[in-house]
């Protein structure tokens, strides 16, 4: 063989081991939820820096993207703010979030009642200045069906009624809070973790009720539930600890806008 | 000693062309299975969810968590953000292209060539990112909208397809032969009346696979629409309201659908539409090179 010929086939054949190195470290996975994602990763960069060995990669999608992707097995953990009913995958509760309403701050509102949230997210109000605001047109932004955080805003506050989809839709948590931002008199729901110390959007009160840890932990403050890490089956023993380390890291949880379990004053079966 | 070459030349032969059926019989089969395979899932909202054509197409209320599957929002925003690109995109990247076959200086042309056919190769996520930061906020400011919605996509493709129809048009203007040039000029024709009644029209084959290329390009874009569209499963009224088409919406709710919901079914039915349109695209290209030959 020529000279070239052998550098090619070694660069080659390096080039080929190479992925095989990957294989060396335990790569676990989650994804879904928008909501839960800060805390995820702020908690693999802890984990991964004192467990050495371990490799895990998160991605959002929401939390229908978490629920699915865990039940095709295609990720080892499924993170949702909402409870799945799928039969074979089993829950750890890791936290609780709270979630707000959140506006642009051209519409000049601080607090509205449980009632004119429901005309504002229907469309039967169109502007802010008929819900004790300023003259600008209301633009609800919603996140896709499959979105754990639209469906906590659908139940607690919405019940029956249609949310509005005359303001279009933004996939993320991240994404939909800086459309809020940018986007005169729009308004949507988030949660805490992407909305806490954000400047440029106002969170709302509802009924008089700010959108805080010790509001939600008292049940006072309506729109929360509890962020689930959904395993298909058992979770191995690498994921198990992982997710026992997030239940445990309450100083984390706290400074990233989240609520120890043990914290909330209330529980529901259903959230 | 000649039959002993005779027969390794045969048996080459024999291996090569052997090696030439396996591919193409695989590469055959890989695409008969996909479409197959999309046909089936496209069709299961009718065969096994027993929803209607008719509401699939032309009913607007897309709610499949109630059992409604009208994809006629997105059917009417993908036609409409492709027509506006085409309406604008077209004759502008046409005009382009002639420009640059037949009146720029030959340095200028052979300098810009290149440049044109690296726009084409500029990824999709580019175009959707300047438009979420540059456009929707410009259209915003000027027109006290949201910013999203059928303008602001049907803007970003016509920039998407532009470099792509000038240069096909570039090449469709160049192979027309010389000879037709040369005789219009001694007839006493202008450079306009030489470019707008001898060779357009003896490019127009060329040309038309140029816009419908464009048109191709238009219709199957996903990422860049789904960044400024707006994403609002309603029937668009208006270029400056929030709206969605077929490709945003199937990227947008693929990853929450679960196997065998309607949603998933619905959303495959989509895929598959565009697949139509798409094959019937190519189909169009098909007769248009024909009738040129």
């Amino acid at each position: 063989m020529s000279s070239a010929a052998r550098f090619a086939a070694l660069v080659l054949g390096a080039a080929l081991f190479a992925p095989f190195a990957a294989f060396a470290d335990t790569s676990i996975s989650a994804a879904g939820s928008t909501a839960l994602l800060p805390l995820v990763k702020a908690a693999a960069g802890a984990y991964q820096s004192t467990h050495p060995g371990i490799s895990i990669s998160v991605t959002g999608g929401g939390s229908g993207v978490g629920i699915a992707q865990v039940g095709a097995k295609a990720v080892d953990m499924g993170d949702s703010d909402i409870v799945s009913s799928n039969p074979e995958l089993i829950d750890h509760k890791v936290a609780v979030i709270g979630f707000a309403v959140i506006t642009n701050p051209s519409a000049g509102v601080t607090n509205l009642t449980k009632k004119q949230l429901q005309d504002v997210y229907t469309g039967k109000v169109t502007n802010w200045k008929d819900v004790g605001g300023k003259d600008s047109k209301i633009v609800v932004i919603n996140r896709p069906s499959s979105s754990g955080t639209r469906a906590v805003f659908q139940k607690t506050i919405m019940g029956s009624l249609t949310l509005t989809e005359t303001g279009g839709t933004q996939g993320e948590t991240g994404t939909v809070v800086t459309a809020v931002r940018t986007t005169p008199g729009a308004t949507t729901y988030a949660a805490f973790s992407g909305t806490r110390a954000k400047d440029g959007i106002v969170e709302v009160s509802i009924e008089g009720v700010a959108p805080t840890d010790e509001n939600v932990q008292s049940g006072k403050y309506p729109i929360w539930s509890y962020e689930h890490i959904y395993t298909n089956g058992p979770a191995s023993t690498e994921v198990s600890r992982f997710i026992a380390f997030i239940h445990s890291s309450s100083g984390m949880l706290k400074q990233l806008g989240y609520i120890p379990v043990g914290d909330m004053k209330v529980s529901e079966n259903d959230r | 000693m000649l039959a002993a070459r005779a027969n390794k030349a045969h048996r080459d032969e024999g291996i090569a062309l052997f090696f030439l059926k396996v591919a193409s019989a695989v590469f055959v089969v890989t695409i008969a299975l996909l479409l197959g395979y999309l046909a089936i899932q496209g069709t299961k909202l009718f065969t096994v969810d027993h929803k209607s054509v008719f509401e699939f197409l032309f009913s607007g209320s897309f709610d499949p968590a109630n059992g409604k599957v009208g994809a006629a929002a997105f059917i009417l925003g993908s036609l409409f953000v492709t027509a506006f690109a085409i309406v604008v995109g077209g004759p502008f990247g046409v005009a382009v292209g002639v420009f640059f076959a037949e009146l720029a200086p030959k340095r200028v042309a052979a300098a810009l060539k290149p440049a044109i056919e690296v726009l084409v190769g500029i990824p999709s996520v580019v175009y959707g990112w300047l438009g979420l930061t540059l456009l929707v906020p410009l259209i915003r400011n000027v027109t006290g909208s949201s910013g999203f919605g059928l303008l602001a996509g049907g803007i970003v493709l016509s920039l998407m397809i532009l470099p792509t129809v000038v240069s096909l048009s570039e090449d469709a203007l160049k192979v027309v032969p010389g000879a037709l040039r040369e005789g219009s000029f001694a007839l006493g024709a202008t450079r306009w009346e030489t470019i707008s009644k001898v060779l357009l029209p003896a490019a127009a084959s060329g040309l038309a696979v140029a816009v419908i290329l464009g048109i191709a390009r238009a219709i199957g874009e996903t990422l860049a629409l789904q960044l400024v569209i707006g994403n609002a499963p309603i029937i668009p009224t208006s270029l400056l309201g929030p709206a969605a088409a077929l490709t945003s919406e199937i990227v947008m709710d693929m990853g929450g659908a679960t196997q065998g919901s309607l949603l998933q079914h619905a959303l495959f039915s989509m895929a598959f539409l565009l697949l139509l349109i798409a094959m019937g695209l190519i189909v169009i290209i098909k007769f248009a090179i024909r009738r040129s030959s």
